[in-house]
This record gives structure tokens, C-alpha cells and sequence, in this order.
């Protein structure tokens, strides 16, 4: 079986380019500036656009105006770079502009150890933005992960106009592994839904697709790109189908009601994990990203010990995937949530345990949280 | 030809407000470019200015405070047919500085109209960057702190190509506004206008004023000489042509047997300018030769040549889970830097492991075998010093074999360089 050899980062980036990414813009920051060279080396040499912006809020906002012109975008940072972006991660969410935001999280507070892992920013990604709603985040376990949920993430940008985070660490994005690439199972590519043309411009704006009106029964507008057609109109102010800005609660209740549902409502077609699960079991160990590597040797050294664990990896992190959860809590007596922080997906575990015991093994120390660490925190 | 305006929705100013000026202005300008509404993108920022984009009937874009330049720059990378017209006030001069001097770095074919009025208008007439040392202001004395910005003279200082100042009751603003829009490279044009509501009655500012501001400050009007050179689209669309089509990543077929399909841990320590995350490149690729499955993290600090060099390589039969070091089956010191962060490990490594020590360099007390090698005498340069332990892992026979080793280099390396490598193993085996 023929194996390739390459880290995270560059997985991330063959993915983009499966994906049908055309433009890519960041700034360099460790651990994810390999994701901005293999850009700069696979996208030019295509036909597509590869820029280093002045800074985060540039490189993002780059990405946002080419995405408004209708090429599927990606950007990628780290930490400190998730923090400049965020005001244009709002923007994202509001304009509904599809794109793909690579965050491959070092560990914090603020510059933190820029060579040390961690999952830290994974409560910001989902809360980072003003108004506070919904993004999706996938997280991968390995570098085959990381192409095959890049792929996803652009399909879900592009389905449901909206931001899509691939919530990456240091221990994927810069580890290299042996893959086989012929082997992965590649979701078929999605292409964003154009506005039908409705009429001719010329007839006047009534007779124009609006930019912000979804299908009858659906819940994502068609889009308009920046083209020769229709006349596109974006705005990050709280507006209207037409794209203009409007102070009527009943419109702009509707409008913040229809950003959520469109993800929260949706999350159970694409809810993404791995378990290795028995109803018997009494203890389930719950994780996600690097981490699932760990759970899943403590998982069988568990075993061996004659300990009923069951196991389950998220690699949908948000929207919750509860309905998923909630199946594997199941016949258990208590979970232990284990992740590279000092607690924070835990907090949706524990809202959906009801009166099940939640424990938590986290770490916060730049080092994988090792088999031994979590065997030890079952065992209490 | 009844223009670009939106007919439904007619400009919205405060009486006497210099926007609707250049609302009009910029419309008479489009219509004498001989281009349709759909080929023309109008990015606009926070403020007054900001309203902008819903008076005109083409594509608009509204976006973030300071940002507008950030959205054109893609839109015109990704539709260089479009014509890109950018409103930013001189609060979003202020709060953007750093996309407005990279624009005129860059020199992307867009058109950047400040709408200067030297204050916030829409917030209530806080000072801006413009504002006049002796201008009066909702931000009280603090207007008296800052020296005023002349932004013709800083994107000249920038790299600008083009570069206007005017009064939005110039006769001319239409035509001049063409001209800029026209200019095949990042143009901007500061223009000077009255904001009635905040500003001008506040400090009796007139027109003539404005004008007198404008001729005392001599800012060039149209192309910069001196900076004039090809537009970054049409650069950056002309070197990537010329690129070569990438090719795909390291790939390798089993052509040999592994030793073992347990899981081992294998640790190199090494100081920078030794090779040794090549080697470990090279190990995994003579793991993934024998059909193994491998992970590979590097350790090493910012300074080139100079500090520490680790590697930590997993060989296993089986999907490698934990990528972190368990209790290594084999540590290579090659250097003191390297065995001065994981000397540790070495310590309490188990009397199966094995040890490879260039002679030169010392390790802590271990229970573990140690294969001493005096590299130096085998006249092994410290470039090869990380291949030629590889070497004596191969002789050992416990993790690798020759013909592994041997395989990784030949997908490693080509040419000079494998035999060089090459050379190095057949030397160390023959010990």
C-alpha cells in the first residue's frame, strides 16, 4: 500500500485544493504558517489567488471580499490571530459569506508558547463573534483528518453561507504521518447555490433576486456574486432580504431566528465522530482533536483492566451534536470529558448529562495529555 | 442615460453635507467611464460615508470600520474586470492606516475617495486624524494633542501611484474623479468637504477656507512619477504564470521486511546544523519502507544554526495512536544541546532500550544498553553525523534493517546527495 508522508498543515492545504479553494490569504504565524506556503506553492501555479496580508484582519477580510466575488476562500491562523480576526468572523456570519478558517491553536493565554499544542480556543471560536450566533467547528484527530475535514468544512461554507472553522493543533498541523491518500473517503464537492435569474435587471430593482431571501421552505439565501448579472448587494449592518439596512424588530427578530436555525437546526446532518461504544459499558470517555489519539489507547489499556469504557471522538464540536451525545450517554454511570484545556466543551457535556456525573481530565501545559494521564483519571 | 443612482432610494445627508456632493459627483463620473452597472463595485466603510453604497445602483459591499480596503483587495483580485470605487471617511483613514499604506504599496487597481471632514461626523464630531490642531471638536482638548495627518504626503511616501486632492465643490470633481478611477493602479483622491452637522459651524469653516487649506498643503495631483509602475494584478497574474505545477507529497511503496510491528519510540538529540530532522525524515520513510505506519514532531528554537535539533519518531504495525513519547525503544545523542533537554528520558530508560552516544558527548547514568561510537574517528562530518547513527540503529537490527534505511534514503535523497548517504551507512557498517 503506497503511503504518503506529510504533516497536518499540508493535509489541510491538499484538502483546500480538492475542495476547489481558489483563494487563500493569511499572515504567517506559527503553528500555521505551512498551511500559508503549501497555499502559496499549490494555488498560484492553478490560476488561483494567494496573498499575505498586512495583517490578520487584512488577510481575512481579503478573503471575504473574494468570496462575495465568488471563489471559495480559506484563511489560516493561530490564537492570537483567531482574536483579530474576530470582528470579520461576525461579518462572516451576518453577510453570510462562505469561508473556511483554519485555526491551529497553540497554547494561550494571549502570544502563549507559539511551538506548544493545546485546544484552547475552542469555546472562542464558537463565542468569539459579536451577537453571539452560531458557527460550525470541526475538529481532526490526525492528518487524515485534517484533508478529509477541510474538504467538509468547505462544503458546509458553501451550503450554508457561513463560516466554517477547522479547529486544528499544533500535534496535527506541524506532526507528519503516513497516509494513504487514495484511501480516504472524500465527501463529492459542493459548489454554493446561485440566485435564479429572476428577471432582467433593467425591469428595475422588484424585479432583481434579493440577496438575503432564501428559498420558499428553506433557510439559506441563494447567492449573488460579485459578477457580470444580477447586482450583488453585502452588508454586515442588521438588514433586510433586499441587503438594506432596516430597524424593524419583526424583520430583524426573523432574520437572527434564521442565522441560528440554519446550523442549529441542520447540525445532525453533519455530525462527524468516531466511537468505539457498548451500552454495557458504565464509564464513556468523551474527546476530540489530538487528544482521541491518547483516549484511545487508555480506552483498551481500560479494558485490558477489566474497566467497561466505551469511547467518543467529536470531530463536530458546534453546533453541539446532542442528538449524538445524548445516544452515547446511554446506559452510563458517569463521563469523563478529556481535552487540552482546563475545562470548556465539558460545560456542554455536563448541560447535557442531567444527573449523570461529568468529570473533566484537562491539561493546559503545551504537552499531549498522555494514555497514562487519562487511565489515571478514570481510575479517580 | 439616467446614471447609476438607486432611484429608490435618493441620497440621505444633512443639509449642506459635502457626501451628496460627491454622491452626484461620482455618479457623473461613472457615466462618463463607459461601463454598465454591473461592472462597477462600490466598497464602503463605517460613518457617514458608509451610506455610500445604498445611494448607488451597482455592486455594493459594506463592510467593518477602517476594513474597506481589506474587501476591495480581494473582490479586484478575484474580478479584475470590475472597477473597485472605495468611500472611507477620515475616521476610517485613521482606524484603517495600516490596509490604506499597504494599498498604496501595493498598488492594486483600485480608487480609494476619503471623504475628509475632519471629524467623526455620525458619533458627534470626535476629532479624527485630520482634524486641525486648533480645530474644535466633541473630544475636547485632546484635538490639540495630534498633529494632523496629510494623507496625500503619506501615500506618496507609500509607494501611491496616483494621488488627487480636491474640494467636493470643485468644478471639476467629476472629471477628476474619472480620471482617478481610470488609472490603471491604486489611485486616491482626498476630498475636502464641509460637514455641516458636526464640524463646520462649530469651528466657521467656509468653503473659501477649504480651499485655501488645500492650495497651502500642494499635494501632487495625478500620477506619481516616481512610483508609477505595473498595476499588482496584472504582476502577480504574470509571475504565477511561470511557476511550476506543484507536485504531490512524499509517497512511499513497502519493499522490505520490518524488524518488529510493535509500537517504538525512537528519539533523536542533536544540535542545529546536524541533519537531524532529516534524519528523522529519513527514518520514518525507512519505517514506512518496511511497510510500518510512522509519525514524526520536530523540536527546535527559532535560531538557525544555532541550539538544539530533536526529533521523535513512532514506528508501528498498527495505526499510530499517542504521538507523544512513550518509553523510547532507542535515544541517538548526537549533541550535548539535544541530551540537555531530554536527559531525563534517557535516565529512566528501561535495559531493553538502546542508547547510540557519539563518544563526544556525554549522557546521564542509564540502565539502558549503550552502543558507543566514535564518529569522529570514522571520519563522519557532523552533517552526517544523524544518518550515520541511523546507520548503527540498522546494525543493531532491532528497529530498522539495512535495506529499510537504505529505501528511506533513496526517497529522501538523489543523486550526490544519496550517495553521499549511502556511502556514510556502507562506511559505519563496515566498522
Amino acid at each position: 500500500m503506497t503511503r504518503s508522508f506529510l504533516e497536518g498543515n499540508e493535509a489541510i492545504a491538499r484538502g483546500a485544493m480538492a475542495a476547489g479553494c481558489r483563494f487563500f490569504a493569511g499572515y504567517p504565524i506559527t503553528p500555521a504558517t505551512s498551511i500559508y506556503q503549501q497555499m502559496l506553492h499549490l494555488l498560484p501555479p492553478s490560476g488561483g489567488v494567494c496573498m499575505q496580508g498586512e495583517d490578520e484582519i487584512a488577510s481575512i477580510g481579503f478573503c471575504l471580499g473574494a468570496s462575495m466575488a465568488g471563489m471559495k476562500a480559506m484563511t489560516a491562523t493561530s490564537g492570537p490571530g483567531i482574536s483579530l480576526y474576530s470582528e470579520q468572523i461576525s461579518f462572516a456570519i451576518a453577510g453570510e459569506i462562505p469561508l473556511v478558517i483554519i485555526d491551529v491553536q497553540r497554547l494561550g493565554p494571549s502570544t502563549g508558547s507559539a511551538t506548544k499544542g493545546a485546544d484552547g480556543d475552542i469555546a472562542f471560536l464558537r463565542w468569539g463573534n459579536s451577537g453571539g450566533l452560531p458557527v460550525i467547528v470541526l475538529a481532526p484527530v490526525d492528518v487524515a483528518d485534517c484533508y478529509q475535514l477541510t474538504v467538509t468544512a468547505f462544503n458546509l461554507a458553501e451550503r450554508y453561507r457561513c463560516p466554517v472553522f477547522v479547529a486544528s493543533n499544533k500535534e496535527i498541523g506541524l506532526t507528519r504521518e503516513s497516509v494513504d491518500l487514495a484511501a480516504l473517503a472524500v465527501p463529492p464537492v459542493e459548489e454554493r447555490l446561485l440566485a435564479e435569474p429572476a428577471g432582467s435587471d433593467a425591469e428595475g430593482p422588484a424585479a432583481r433576486p434579493r440577496p438575503f431571501a432564501p428559498l420558499p421552505g428553506g433557510l439559506v439565501p441563494p447567492f449573488i456574486p460579485i459578477a457580470r448579472g444580477h447586482l450583488s448587494r453585502q452588508t454586515s449592518s442588521s438588514h433586510g432580504e433586499d441587503g438594506y439596512i432596516t430597524t424593524d424588530p419583526a424583520l430583524l427578530g426573523q432574520v437572527a431566528r434564521r442565522l441560528a436555525d440554519k446550523l442549529d437546526g441542520a447540525v445532525d446532518s453533519f455530525t462527524f465522530f468516531g466511537s468505539d461504544w457498548a451500552e454495557e459499558d458504565d464509564i464513556l470517555l468523551l474527546t476530540y482533536g489530538v487528544t482521541a489519539r491518547a483516549a484511545r489507547t487508555a480506552q483498551r489499556l481500560l479494558r485490558a483492566a477489566g474497566q467497561r469504557v466505551s469511547l467518543l471522538v467529536l470531530k463536530t464540536l458546534y453546533p453541539v451534536p446532542e442528538a449524538c451525545i445524548l445516544r452515547h450517554l446511554l446506559g452510563k454511570r458517569e463521563v469523563v470529558v478529556v481535552e487540552m484545556n482546563l475545562g470548556q466543551y465539558v460545560h456542554e457535556i455536563k448541560r447535557l448529562a442531567g444527573t449523570l456525573g461529568v468529570r473533566l481530565v484537562g491539561q493546559m501545559n503545551g504537552e499531549l495529555i498522555a494514555p497514562q494521564t487519562i487511565v489515571e483519571g478514570v481510575k479517580g | 442615460m439616467s446614471g447609476f443612482l438607486n432611484q429608490g432610494r435618493p441620497p440621505v445627508f444633512c443639509p449642506g453635507c459635502a457626501h451628496e456632493v460627491v454622491v452626484r459627483g461620482l455618479d457623473q463620473a461613472l457615466q462618463g467611464l463607459a461601463v454598465s452597472a454591473d461592472e462597477v463595485v462600490i466598497v464602503s466603510d463605517i460613518g457617514c460615508s458608509g451610506l455610500f453604497d445604498t445611494f448607488f445602483d451597482t455592486h455594493a459591499f459594506h463592510g467593518l470600520h477602517g476594513r474597506a480596503l481589506t474587501y476591495a483587495t480581494g473582490i479586484k483580485m478575484a474580478r479584475p474586470e470590475m472597477r473597485v470605487i472605495v468611500i472611507m471617511g477620515d475616521g476610517g483613514l485613521g482606524i484603517g492606516g495600516a490596509h490604506v499604506l499597504s494599498a498604496c504599496r501595493r498598488n492594486l487597481e483600485l480608487t480609494l475617495l476619503v471623504q475628509n471632514n475632519f471629524n467623526y461626523g455620525m458619533t458627534g464630531g470626535q476629532c479624527s486624524a485630520t482634524t486641525p490642531a486648533d480645530g474644535r471638536t466633541a473630544s475636547g482638548f485632546l484635538a490639540e494633542l495630534e498633529a494632523p495627518l496629510d494623507i496625500c504626503r503619506v501615500a506618496v511616501a507609500a509607494g501611491a501611484s496616483y494621488v488627487d486632492r480636491l474640494s467636493a465643490t470643485a468644478r471639476d470633481l467629476a472629471e477628476r474623479l474619472a480620471t482617478a478611477i481610470r488609472y490603471p493602479g491604486f489611485s486616491l483622491v482626498d476630498i475636502w468637504g464641509l460637514c455641516p452637522g458636526r464640524y463646520t459651524r462649530r469651528n466657521g469653516l467656509t468653503l473659501a477656507q477649504l480651499d485655501e487649506g488645500i492650495d497651502l498643503l500642494a499635494a501632487p495631483s495625478g500620477p506619481v512619477a516616481s512610483s508609477e509602475r505595473e498595476e499588482y494584478g496584472r504582476h502577480y497574474r504574470r509571475l504565477a504564470a511561470t511557476l511550476p505545477s506543484p507536485g504531490e507529497p512524499l509517497a512511499v511503496d513497502p519493499c522490505c521486511t520490518a524488524s518488529t510491528r510493535e509500537r517504538r519510540d525512537i528519539l533523536l538529540l542533536g544540535s542545529a546544523g546536524q541533519y537531524v530532522n532529516t534524519a528523522g525524515e529519513v527514518l520514518c520513510l525507512a519505517g514506512m519502507s518496511g511497510g510500518l505506519q510512522v509519525t514524526q514532531k520536530n523540536d527546535y528554537p527559532i535560531t538557525v544554526l544555532r541550539g538544539h535539533s530533536i526529533a521523535e519518531v513512532v514506528f508501528s504495525g498498527e495505526p499510530v495512536e499517542y504521538t507523544g513519547m512513550g518509553q523510547p525503544a532507542a535515544v541517538v545523542c548526537l549533541a550535548k544541546e539535544g541530551v540537555a533537554r531530554r536527559g531525563r528520558s534517557i535516565a529512566g530508560l528501561p535495559e531493553e532500550s538502546v542508547v547510540i552516544r557519539d563518544s563526544r558527548v556525554a549522557i546521564p547514568e542509564t540502565r539502558a544498553r549503550v552502543v558507543e561510537v566514535d564518529f569522529a574517528a570514522l571520519g563522519v562530518r557532523n552533517q552526517n553525523l544523524a544518518t550515520a547513527a541511523l546507520a548503527v540503529l540498522a546494525g543493531e537490527g532491532v528497529l530498522l534493517t539495512r535495506p529499510m534505511l537504505e529505501a528511506g534514503i533513496g526517497v529522501r535523497y538523489a543523486g550526490k546527495m544519496r550517495d553521499e548517504a549511502l556511502g556514510v551507512v556502507q562506511r559505519v557498517l563496515a566498522r
